[in-house]
């Protein structure tokens, strides 16, 4: 498969890196270690009247109940994305392991493993996260062992399509005949191989997964009030709009913005790594 | 490995073996679906009564559960109870599953139905299109149109949608109202954002999909040997490559119109429209177990069938099981 | 239609999208119905040139410079439509592989009509009747229904007769034919051979004849041209350039292919391991141990009864041989004969579904997963690809110290050591240790995996095609290395090819297999020299001489020339 010339490639240096997404990363990644330090008021205060226009005090203004919205957005970049980055490391630890195990040892494990996890498949995320979470409840935990949990099915399928083309080369045959170990063959044979789709992949589920946790909150299910999220504030600001105000495209946005962002990065990685 | 497939009856042994994977994988996921909301940790009569319930409220609740029996023989009263259309009662209301589920479940699939109606052709002429002069202005402009609507949740474009045509230009309504009154215009006029913000959604994943599929197939040495035998693009792409990429578009439409069904939950918060995603976000706020396993099997019923159809069509259109 | 050549290139250069010159400078001319051969090794720009013949450059690569003129239109000036007008009508194009060329979802005889039809040459009733015909002259099963079938459907050699009435439906004035029978057996390939030259012939068709085996475009080219990294080396008459080859380059080409020594300047005599004379059938023991007088077991490898089953289909059936040390036994067979198989089972990567194999007297279990680390140390395989058969995330010195670190426990210092020794006994750098695979070229990676096998200090070294994804020049230098390794250390080898003039060089004895079954078996000389087996000798028949009129003859000797092919395996490719 081609990939199409990128437009932004020939544009000037600066133009350039400020397109790829990394410096909005960056940023984020700022805002989500330093929230305490970096936020001019606190998290959970009042300051303001609600929905007040953006001054000098409230660059952009407050929200329904008339916190600081900027300083809301900064908490919820800290608690929006620790906690989509925390599900997507547990969906990769385990579909990463799970793929490369069914992959390497295949015959009936493999199969076994791939029905089941096929069938999972079949419910969509969405679906299956509100079921348990109408059980259990929306504690934090609870989020993350859920969304990790059904992502990693998706995680698997992709490990372990890496990990069956890989396998079929033969210097994993030559590893073998040696009579190297599975695990010396997984992790020294196949991994380095995988890193580069893995990576990829790493950065689209992830930026997937925040999507997803920015809609479980947007419904109500995600992180509870009066923790600041960004689904939720889109929820709590989205009166605003039929006053004309644009309260709740703030947070939108910022959604919008980082998951461009992240794409962006992953496709400047990908088309780096697919030259020879 | 032999390289030759099977013939004509090979295909009806194929499809026959999906199928019953597919009703395998339904009964599977009832199963799964009922015993997910019923086996998970903490008693469930607690849990939605609350810590301040009475001893007396949670046994009654619990013989209304049936929490007494065993598990696999509650499972097949319900199942039995669902093959006869009997889902139980709502928890919170009191009414039939199935009389508040089924009206919701219809106005869920007439906005799904159209925005797929709208956005299947689209993606495919655009992709068509696209693939005909690949790194061109209009592949870039999709390209790029793609990648912004991709990475936005649904409900920025409602919203943005919503300010734009409902509060600034008073074009159509906020909120998508459906009352038994309205005409068919009316109703269309009502449904027209939700479905506009369906449509770009999932058409930003689908024209990809399709684009890659086509690039794909056009990278095909036979689509080589098509173009040094002097066939025009337009034939080479139509009739040489169209063909080989049907399997992996429909694949592609499939998977999209199975998200159509989950992303169209997002969309009706968002309008408040009166459709079974709405229906279920409530029923799961407030807890209501039996309203909960009935959308949900529906949910996953229908995206178990949208795969079902889509394998099936990639095993009819597949060339290389074709015999002459 | 003007005077003069039908096509004349003048100065013709081709870049890569990274500035690499592909052609540089290439200048050529063809006569109408003359057929010129362009022969060179892999990255010598032939298929490049053929392609410019008809105004094409694939992937990112740019025409950059020089003149095309086919009958006097210089294609570089034509708009894009006006190319679209020449293709298929007049300039024409085969490809190497025709699995891959057809489209897979369209009936043959859709695309073989369309090219007329499209062109408005001709009805579609019309193309259809003339491709009928085409496919009986060429011997194609059931003409008339052949082409209701798909490309999947038929078996390789019939594919390529299609592909080639496929491009000669509009009546081209010139034919490119890119590598035509390269991918297929050499029994396929002079039927399929003889058909172009018929069909070329009959039409009165130019045609550039790009291949890499001298001896193939030898029976079908009237002049040669000669190409090494995109640059003309020699140009001339055929039977010129095989008897007098003028430079050095055109002279290891065709000294390469006929093995005998040429009224020259005398070259290194070692130089060419096909110009050696063939091995005796009892090798001359070399190792110490024989020498010390110690006893040695007579075989190093025996199997007994082998068969390997895939599904319900028989891959290979009661194959018994043994392997003496220091010997090399080659098998021969095509694709389909089950020789994969056999290495396979032997090694254990394919667990055999019966049989038994015996090394150094001990048996092996059918899969190596059961095996002991020393009997998987004892026997090393070699694979057929380097570029799959190397790690690309793993430097030299791992890849070939691994071995010796994994059986003898070496680390460090000594390890460093062995395997720069290692990289020198195959003839590398030392210094290529700290190299990564994809710095390599394919012969020095192929060393790279013998240095590997090696460092694990074996006795018997099966081999799967080694030299068969290289250039003919570099496989020879390989060949040479490995007959040199084995009377210095002793190995045996089994050798899998479907090269017979590998097989006379490098062998002792040889075992030919058809379609699972070893048909023969014994010295080299007596098994291709005497054997009464039809096969057998149909094989050694079908070898490609340099000599012109070769093909011919061995056609008039069957009893059938015009039958279709004259083995129907399974998987011909």
């Amino acid at each position: 498969m081609s990939a199409a010339r990128d437009p932004s490639m020939e544009r000037s240096g600066w133009l350039r890196f400020a397109a790829s997404g990394a410096p909005l990363v960056a940023l984020i990644l700022a805002a989500v270690v330093l929230a305490p330090w970096v936020a001019p008021y606190g998290e959970a205060q009042f300051v303001g009247g609600v929905w007040d226009p953006p001054s000098l005090a409230h660059w952009l203004g407050t929200d329904n109940l008339g916190r600081d919205m900027l300083t809301r957005l900064i908490f919820g970049a800290r608690n929006t994305v620790t906690l989509a980055a925390l599900a997507t490391a547990l969906a990769f630890t385990l579909g990463v392991s799970l793929g490369f195990f069914a992959a390497a040892l295949g015959g009936w494990v493999d199969a076994l493993v791939s029905r089941a996890i096929e069938i999972l498949l079949s419910v969509p995320v969405l679906i299956s996260a509100l079921m348990v979470l109408s059980v259990l409840g929306n504690s934090l935990p609870v989020l993350i062992a859920t969304i990790g949990l059904l992502e990693s099915t998706r995680v698997y399928m992709l490990a372990r399509a890496v990990a069956r083309s890989i396998v079929v080369r033969e210097f994993v045959a030559a590893a073998r005949l040696r009579g190297e170990g599975l695990v010396w063959v997984l992790v020294r044979e196949i991994l380095p191989n995988a890193l580069a789709p893995l990576a990829a992949e790493a950065g689209l589920r992830f930026s997937f997964i925040f999507l997803f946790v920015a809609s479980l909150s947007f419904l109500g299910l995600g992180i509870q009030p009066p923790a600041a999220d960004w689904g939720s504030m889109v929820r709590e600001n989205a009166q605003a709009i039929n006053f004309g105000l644009p309260a709740p495209l703030y947070p939108a946005t910022a959604i919008a913005l980082l998951t461009i962002a992240v794409n962006r990065v992953v496709d400047r990685y990908l088309a780096a790594e697919s030259r020879p | 490995m032999p390289d030759r497939l099977p013939r004509g009856p090979g295909v009806t042994r194929l499809i026959a073996a999906r199928a019953g994977m597919g009703l395998v994988t339904l009964v599977v996921i009832s199963a799964l679906l009922f015993f997910a909301t019923d086996l998970l940790p903490g008693d469930v009569a607690a849990a939605l009564l609350g810590p301040q319930a009475t001893p007396e409220a949670l046994a009654t609740l619990r013989a209304g559960l049936h929490l007494g029996d065993p598990a696999g023989l509650r499972y097949v009263h319900w199942l039995l109870g669902v093959l006869h259309g009997d889902f139980g009662r709502s928890l919170a209301t009191g009414r039939s599953v199935v009389t508040v589920l089924l009206p919701r479940f219809a106005n869920t699939l007439a906005l799904a139905g159209l925005a797929a109606l709208v956005s299947v052709p689209l993606a495919l002429g655009l992709g068509l299109a696209a693939a005909m002069r690949p790194g061109g202005r209009l592949d870039r402009l999709v390209s790029t149109l793609c990648l912004v609507t991709i990475s936005v949740p649904e409900f920025f474009i409602g919203y943005l949608l919503i300010l734009l045509f409902s509060v600034q230009l008073g074009w159509l309504p906020s909120l998508a109202v459906l009352n038994g009154g309205m005409s068919f215009a009316q109703r269309l006029g009502a449904v027209t954002l939700p479905v506009i913000t369906l449509v770009l959604v999932v058409l930003a994943h689908m024209l990809r999909m399709t684009r890659a599929a086509l690039l794909c197939v056009m990278a095909a040495p036979y689509i080589e040997t098509a173009l040094l035998k002097g066939l025009r693009r337009r034939t080479v792409v139509l009739r040489h490559a169209l063909p080989n990429a049907a399997a992996p578009i429909i694949a592609v439409i499939a998977l999209n119109l199975g998200y159509l069904v989950v992303g169209v939950v997002v969309v009706e918060v968002v309008f408040v429209y009166p459709g079974a995603g709405q229906l279920m976000v409530d029923a799961v706020g407030k807890r209501d177990l039996p309203l909960v396993q009935a959308c949900g099997l529906a949910f996953a019923a229908t995206y178990v069938v949208l795969n079902l159809l889509a394998d099936i069509v990639a095993i009819l259109v597949n060339p290389r099981l074709r015999a002459a | 239609m003007t005077a003069g050549p039908l096509l004349r290139i003048e100065g013709l250069s081709v870049h890569s999208a990274t500035g690499v010159a592909l052609v540089d400078g290439i200048s050529l001319e063809l006569a109408r119905g003359e057929v010129l051969g362009l022969i060179g090794e892999s990255g010598a720009g032939k298929s490049t040139i053929g392609l410019a013949a008809l105004g094409f450059a694939r992937g990112d690569c740019r025409i950059t410079a020089g003149r095309i003129l086919l009958d006097g239109l210089d294609l570089r000036l034509q708009s894009a439509e006006g190319l679209r007008r020449l293709r298929g009508r007049r300039v024409a194009y085969v490809a190497q592989s025709a699995a891959a060329a057809f489209n897979p979802a369209l009936r043959l005889i859709d695309q073989i009509c369309e090219g007329p039809v499209r062109h408005g040459l001709m009805s579609r009733h019309e193309a259809e009747a003339r491709a009928i015909d085409n496919f009986r002259a060429l011997g194609l099963p059931d003409p008339t229904r052949f082409g209701r079938r798909y490309a999947h459907q038929v078996s390789g050699g019939q594919l390529q007769r299609a592909m080639a009435i496929m491009a000669m439906s509009c009546g081209p004035d010139l034919l490119v034919l890119d590598e035509p029978t390269t991918a297929l057996d050499v029994t396929t390939q002079i039927d399929v051979l003889a058909h172009l030259k018929t069909l070329i012939a009959g039409a009165g068709t130019a045609a550039l004849y790009i291949s890499h085996d001298l001896a193939v475009v030898a029976q079908i080219a009237d002049r040669l041209l000669v190409l090494r990294h995109g640059k003309l080396v020699e140009t001339g008459p055929t039977e010129e350039i095989l008897a007098r080859p003028q430079t050095a380059y055109a002279r290891a080409l065709v000294a390469e292919r006929t093995g005998v020594a040429l009224a020259q300047p005398a070259q290194k005599a070692a130089w060419s391991v096909r110009r050696q004379a063939p091995r005796p059938a009892m090798p001359v023991p070399a190792n110490e141990a024989v020498a010390a007088g110690e006893a040695v077991p007579a075989s190093i490898l025996d199997v007994q009864g082998l068969a390997v089953r895939y599904g319900r289909q028989d891959a290979l059936s009661d194959a018994s041989f043994a392997l003496a040390p220091g010997e090399t036994l080659a098998v021969i067979g095509e694709s389909g004969s089950g020789k994969t198989s056999l290495a396979y089972a032997v090694s254990g990567l394919v667990p055999a579904h019966a049989g038994r194999v015996s090394l150094g007297g001990i048996p092996l279990a059918p899969g190596y997963a059961r095996r002991s680390r020393e009997q998987l140390r004892r026997l090393q395989l070699v694979f057929q690809l380097p570029d799959v058969a190397l790690n690309p995330r793993q430097r030299i010195a791992s890849l070939v110290g691994r071995p010796a670190q994994f059986y003898r426990g070496m680390r460090g210092e000594a390890l460093a050591q062995r395997v720069a020794e290692l990289l020198g006994l195959v003839g590398l750098d030392p210094a290529l240790a700290a190299r990564w695979p994809g710095e390599l070229s394919g012969g020095q990676k192929q060393r790279v995996c013998i240095a590997r096998a090696l460092a694990a200090e074996p006795d018997v070294l099966v081999c799967d095609e080694v030299t068969a994804a290289l250039d003919p020049l570099i496989a020879e230098e390989i060949l040479q290395l490995q007959r040199r390794l084995q009377e210095q250390l002793g190995l045996a080898y089994l050798f899998i090819t479907h090269d017979l003039a590998t097989v006379r060089r490098i062998a002792h004895r040889v075992l030919v297999l058809w379609r699972g079954r070893v048909v023969a078996q014994g010295p080299t000389a007596q098994v291709l020299g005497e054997s009464e087996h039809s096969y057998v000798k149909q094989l050694c028949a079908s070898e490609p001489q340099m000599r012109r009129g070769w093909l011919e003859e061995t056609l008039a000797g069957r009893v059938d020339p015009t039958a279709a092919e004259p083995v129907q395996y399974p998987h011909a490719n």
